[in-house]
This record gives structure tokens, C-alpha cells and sequence, in this order.
């Protein structure tokens, strides 16, 4: 199995895909220039050429409206968005009627398009680059949402979502688009699908995107300390894989949810209060949420910080719902050899910008 | 013009007219539980140009969408079953009056808001360059929507990619019930904004449409050749209120004698005068009076959608 970093997954996912279907077209600002975004569309458009690798205005409404005219004909477009605040100035698109033609059409008409948008965090991005807004479009009927954590996963989820006969937001985060994963060609990703990727019995820990990546990070700790805890990855988040959820929750009694946003009307929530509507019976502890303050994301480094979760919450809230003691001692050992002491960068060595 | 041609054009302004004026009378029986924005006063802008559509050729319209779809021949009974709320209508019951919609005619849908369709419309235009397909868009809007951003954005891309697009500026003067002069500055001018894009610029009397339909023929000729996409401005006006079936003169958000005034434009009564042959038009209406009755009563004796219908879509 080989290794390849979040990016060229991506990379790899459009391009196989173009390659399948003439009708995969690419729309974007800057999917052909020399970063092309962030090496994710990069040499696509000579190979497949201006008709189907489309380089766009500064437009992104218009352009959310003009692949929607496209795919209701038989295209099927990828929009890309360098950051998730600028796809906001397409919502009126894709909220009335991207998620809505097919329902208004009785049927008759479809929506299969893809639309990319980068969730940005750190190195200074602040309060319009850093934004994790993936609840603003799982409220929508009509969207699909996912929000894969890793090369793999986002791979084959790409792959699928250009397969998808409906439109799907598609949540790449940028501190992941570094990371290298082994690609296993083998199953393909349905949307809709948790995957448990550790086993356990105390506690559920469901988590998604870049906050997976942090709760991974304390994985060994718990394990050091007999935790046993069994983690999910959501990778999508409409439609939400309940019964994975509540299965996990069923065996353990006990769950806390880490959003990779803000916790207030999140994802976290949306969980929590599915879980406990349909899983009461099986809860032994209050549930639980964590995610970034509920307060806008600041550039300085040292504000920043503080609005991020950070490893030690991360531990303190699960010991909390176990009932069990830290170890201090061990706590701040653990820290300091594994941990990077700053939240706002991806690892210690970091060199921006992103 | 031959006979034949006025005739025709006669025939969808009298339609178009009728149709409304059915659904003005009985929209106090409660039946048509849905906004209704009709289109009286304003019928020669869609006749005109549709009447030089192909049946392949496509439109996209917007909330005021009645007159739009009967010129380019969608099915009646449908439209009239769908602001109904039944079954038989084109998007079953789930769209009413502002999501018509009949792709056998080339009529892609239309929505209710402002500006949105028009990017749609561009999208579509975009897949039919990309398939090599020669059908014209047509995409229909108001003066309303040349206010939204979106409508800025669709033009330039229009214009960069060559896109043979007919964008129809219907000007009634009026969004809902606000003014020309209180949303734009009096010297703006649409016709330099157009060609600032790159876009031809045509402007004519939307309530006559025989000069409608001449000039429209001209431009479809030009943009099929070319390829230019081009926006013509067609001046008519509401007589209805903005929603709903009735007169609203009385609410003084109009000047007063500018009904009237337009009112004397009536582009119904124009065309038959400019046909003269009594007996033609005689035999044309009744011929139509007949049809639209029978769309009335077949609306009104379909079924209700079942709720499971509800299940066939993705939540």
C-alpha cells in the first residue's frame, strides 16, 4: 500500500475521476494557476484542457449558479473554494436552489455536483480564514456533507461525491492536506458511513476532520492509563451514521463528542441530542462537548490559542466523564514529549503561511 | 408581417391575458392556496420573444413565470393543476405558481428569487458549448434583478466565454412596490452597463408585440451566428398588484394617471387592432376560451398529491 499526502489524494480522486467521466468538469478561482490549489488541481488542465478545467471570475455566486445550470443537463462540476467564508457568498445557491432542484423539479431534474471548501485555522488566518462552518450546511435538507480525516478516506469520499447523484459539500481541512496516509483502493467510502477506527468499552469518542487528528494525538495516553476507548470517525456528517453511533454508545454508556467548531448549535450538539433522544436508556453519564470557544477566531497567536481546544481539555473532559483521576505528573510528561505546545500551528516545526 | 405570424402572436398575448385574468376571478374561491404574481399588462414581452424561441431552445424564468411558460408552450393543464396544488401539475404540487417548469418545451424552471435563475440559466448555456449543442438560452428577469450582484457576475462570464444567451430585462418599473427612482440613481444607464460587459445592448416597446417579436428575430439571428450573448430591455408595465389577483391603485405607491396611461398601451388591445379581422379573432378566442376552461376544470377535479411522494427525494 502506498503513502500519499491528504493533498494529492485529492489529486488523485479528480483525476481518476475526470478520467472515467467526460462529464467531470472543474470550476474555480485558481484551480490552474502555479499553487493550484494547494497542488490539488495541479497539471489537470493540461491534461484535460480550458473546456473542462474552467478558471473562473471572482464570482462565486454566480459561478455556484452556473454549475447548477450545468449539472441539471448532465455535467457533473466540482467548485472549489480556497476557504469556506468565501463560499458563503454563493449561500443563496446552494441553499435554495442547489439543495432544492431536484425536490422542485418533482424529481426530474438533478444536482450532481461537488462543491470544495478548505477550513482554514491558525498561523494568524483569524476571524474570516478559520472558520469550521460545516453545520451551516448540514442543516440543509437536500446537501449531503462530509468531512473526511484522512488521505484514504478522502480519496475514495471524492471519488464518491463525484459519483453522487445529489450535491455534496465537501469539507477538505487545510491542516490535513499535509498528512500522508496509506490508500486503500480496496473498499469504496459510502456517504453516510462512521468508521470505528479504535475499539473500546469505557467511553464513546466521536469526533471528525482535524479534531480527529487531536484526539488520535491523546489516543496513547488513555491507552497508558487503561482507558479503553472506542473512537469514530464521522467522516460524513449528513446524513449522520446513527446507528454506528448508538451502537458505540449502547456498549460504552458514555460519550463526548469533539467538534472541530464551535460547540454552540454544532455537530456536537446535533449528536448529543440524537443520542440522547434515541439512546437514553443506554447513557450511564451525562454526554458530552467539546470544541473551539464560542467566540470569533483572533490572528494574534497568543488570543488565538486560547480559542483552540488543546490537548489537555481534550484529556481533563474524558477523565471527567470515566471518573477517573489524571495523574498530573504523567499528564504534563505526556504533554511534553508528544505534544506541540501551540495550538495554532499544525506541528512544532511549522513554517508558514499556509 | 404576415397574417399568419400577427395572428399567431395575438393568439399567446389573448392566452397569456386570459389565463391570468381566470385565476384573477377565481382566486377568491381558496383553491389556489399559493402566491400568485400575475403577469396582465405585461404579455407582449413574453409572446414576442418566445414566438421566436425553437421548441428546443430553452428558458429560465423567475416569479412572475405564468406568462413565460404559456408563451413557450408548456402544458396548461399542468400549470394550472400546479398552482391548484394537485398532482397532475408540472412539479406535482410541490413548486405553485412560482416553480413552473416543462422540459419537454425547453422551460427549465423558474424561481422566485430575484436574480438567482439568471446564473442558472448561463450554466445551462455553458453545458450546451461544452456538448456542442445549439440550442439558445433565454433567460427572463426583471429590472429588479439587474440590481443583484448575481446578475453583474452572470454577464461578465457570458460574455468571457462567448455564451449564446438571450437575457430578457422585462421593466415594469416597479419591485414589489418600490419605485425606479428609490433603488437607482437616475443617471444610471443599463445599456452602458451591458456593453461595459461586453454584451450587446438592444432596448424596444415591450407592450407591442409585433415590434417585440421583429426585433427579438433580428437578435436570435445575430447571437445563433455569433455567439455574442446580448440583453435586450423591453418597457411594459404591472397592472395587478405585485402578488395576488387584484387592482392595487389604490394603495398610492403609484403616481397618479400612470395605471391609466398603460393602461391605453394595453398590448391585447394594440394587436387586435393591428389585426383588424374580426371574425379571425373571434374564432382564434373562443378556440382558446375553450381550452383554458377545460384546464380550470381539469385542475380542479385532479387528486391531491399522496405523501408518499415526499419519499422519493434525498432529505
Amino acid at each position: 500500500m502506498k503513502e500519499i499526502k491528504f493533498s494529492e489524494a485529492i489529486l488523485e480522486a479528480i483525476d481518476q475521476s475526470m478520467q472515467k467521466d467526460k462529464s467531470v468538469i472543474l470550476m474555480g478561482l485558481g484551480i490552474t494557476d502555479p499553487k493550484s490549489i494547494f497542488g490539488t488541481t495541479k497539471g489537470l488542465l493540461k491534461k484535460y484542457g480550458v473546456k473542462r478545467v474552467i478558471e473562473t471570475p471572482t464570482s462565486e455566486n454566480a459561478v455556484t449558479g452556473i454549475a447548477l445550470g450545468a449539472s441539471i443537463k448532465g455535467l457533473k462540476p466540482i467548485i472549489t473554494h480556497q476557504r469556506v467564508e468565501f463560499a458563503l457568498l454563493s449561500m443563496e445557491q446552494i441553499i435554495n436552489q442547489i439543495a432544492k432542484w431536484n425536490f422542485m423539479s418533482a424529481g426530474k431534474q438533478s444536482v450532481p455536483l461537488v462543491i470544495r471548501m478548505i477550513i482554514g485555522k491558525g498561523w494568524g488566518q483569524g476571524p474570516q480564514h478559520s472558520q469550521s462552518l460545516e453545520v451551516l450546511f448540514s442543516h440543509i435538507p437536500g446537501l449531503k456533507v462530509v468531512a473526511p480525516s484522512n488521505a484514504s478516506d478522502a480519496k475514495s469520499l471524492l471519488m464518491t461525491s463525484i459519483k453522487e447523484k445529489h450535491p455534496v459539500i465537501f469539507f477538505e481541512h487545510r491542516w490535513l492536506h499535509d498528512i500522508k496516509g496509506k490508500i486503500e483502493n480496496k473498499k469504496e467510502v459510502k456517504i453516510g458511513k462512521a468508521k470505528i477506527i479504535k475499539k473500546g468499552k469505557d467511553l464513546t469518542i466521536v469526533s471528525f476532520s482535524e479534531a480527529l487528528i487531536q484526539v488520535m494525538r491523546i489516543y496513547n495516553f488513555l491507552k497508558m492509563n487503561n482507558v479503553s476507548a472506542e473512537i469514530i470517525d464521522l467522516r460524513s456528517l449528513r446524513p449522520l451514521d446513527e446507528k454506528t453511533i448508538i451502537k458505540s454508545v449502547s456498549k460504552t454508556g458514555k460519550i463526548i463528542v469533539i467538534d472541530n467548531g464551535w460547540t454552540k448549535y454544532g455537530i456536537a450538539s446535533e449528536i448529543i441530542s440524537m443520542v440522547v433522544e434515541k439512546g437514553f436508556k443506554f447513557l450511564k453519564s451525562p454526554p458530552k462537548k467539546i470544541g473551539i470557544e464560542n467566540i470569533s477566531i483572533s490572528s494574534s497567536r497568543t488570543l488565538a490559542e486560547k480559542t483552540y481546544l488543546n490537548s489537555k481539555q481534550i484529556i481533563h473532559n474524558i477523565f471527567k466523564i470515566i471518573n477517573k483521576n489524571i495523574d498530573k505528573k504523567k499528564l504534563n510528561e505526556f504533554i511534553k514529549k508528544n505534544e506541540n505546545d501551540h495550538t495554532d500551528i499544525p506541528y512544532q516545526d511549522f513554517r508558514g503561511p499556509f | 408581417m404576415n397574417r399568419n405570424t400577427k395572428l399567431n402572436l395575438f393568439k399567446i398575448v389573448y392566452k397569456i391575458r386570459k389565463v391570468e385574468e381566470t385565476i384573477s376571478k377565481l382566486y377568491s374561491e381558496n383553491e389556489m392556496r399559493c402566491p400568485v404574481h400575475l403577469s396582465i399588462g405585461q404579455e407582449a414581452v413574453a409572446s414576442g420573444v418566445c414566438s421566436n424561441l425553437k421548441e428546443n431552445d430553452e428558458i429560465i424564468s423567475t416569479h412572475r413565470s405564468h406568462a413565460h411558460y404559456i408563451a413557450k408552450g408548456g402544458n396548461l393543464n399542468s400549470m394550472i393543476s400546479e398552482i391548484y396544488g394537485k398532482k397532475s401539475g408540472c412539479a406535482l404540487g410541490i413548486g405553485g405558481s412560482m416553480h413552473l417548469q416543462d422540459l419537454k418545451k425547453g422551460i427549465n424552471g423558474s424561481v422566485p428569487i430575484v436574480g438567482s435563475t439568471i446564473p442558472i440559466g448561463v450554466g445551462i448555456a455553458l453545458f450546451n458549448k461544452i456538448k456542442k449543442k445549439n440550442n439558445l438560452v433565454t433567460i427572463f428577469f426583471g429590472e429588479g434583478a439587474t440590481e443583484e450582484g448575481v446578475f453583474h457576475e452572470s454577464i461578465n462570464f457570458a460574455a468571457l466565454h462567448n455564451l449564446p444567451i438571450l437575457f430578457v430585462c422585462e421593466n415594469n418599473l416597479y419591485s414589489v412596490y418600490t419605485g425606479l427612482e428609490q433603488r437607482q440613481p437616475k443617471k444610471r444607464d443599463l445599456k452602458k452597463i451591458c456593453e461595459g460587459n461586453s454584451l450587446a445592448y438592444y432596448h424596444e416597446d415591450g407592450n407591442d408585440v409585433i415590434k417585440v417579436h421583429n426585433k427579438v428575430k433580428e437578435i436570435v439571428k445575430r447571437i445563433r451566428k455569433n455567439n455574442q450573448p446580448t440583453l435586450i430591455e423591453l418597457s411594459t408595465y404591472r397592472w395587478l398588484e405585485h402578488c395576488g389577483p387584484n387592482w392595487d391603485d389604490n394603495l398610492r405607491y403609484r403616481p397618479s394617471g400612470e395605471l391609466k396611461k398603460w393602461i391605453k398601451k394595453c398590448p391585447l388591445a394594440r394587436i387586435k387592432k393591428q389585426i383588424k379581422n374580426k371574425p379571425l379573432i373571434s374564432r382564434a378566442t373562443k378556440q382558446l376560451d375553450k381550452e383554458i376552461n377545460s384546464a380550470f376544470v381539469f385542475a380542479k377535479n385532479s387528486k391531491f398529491p399522496s405523501n408518499k411522494i415526499i419519499k422519493n427525494f434525498y432529505f
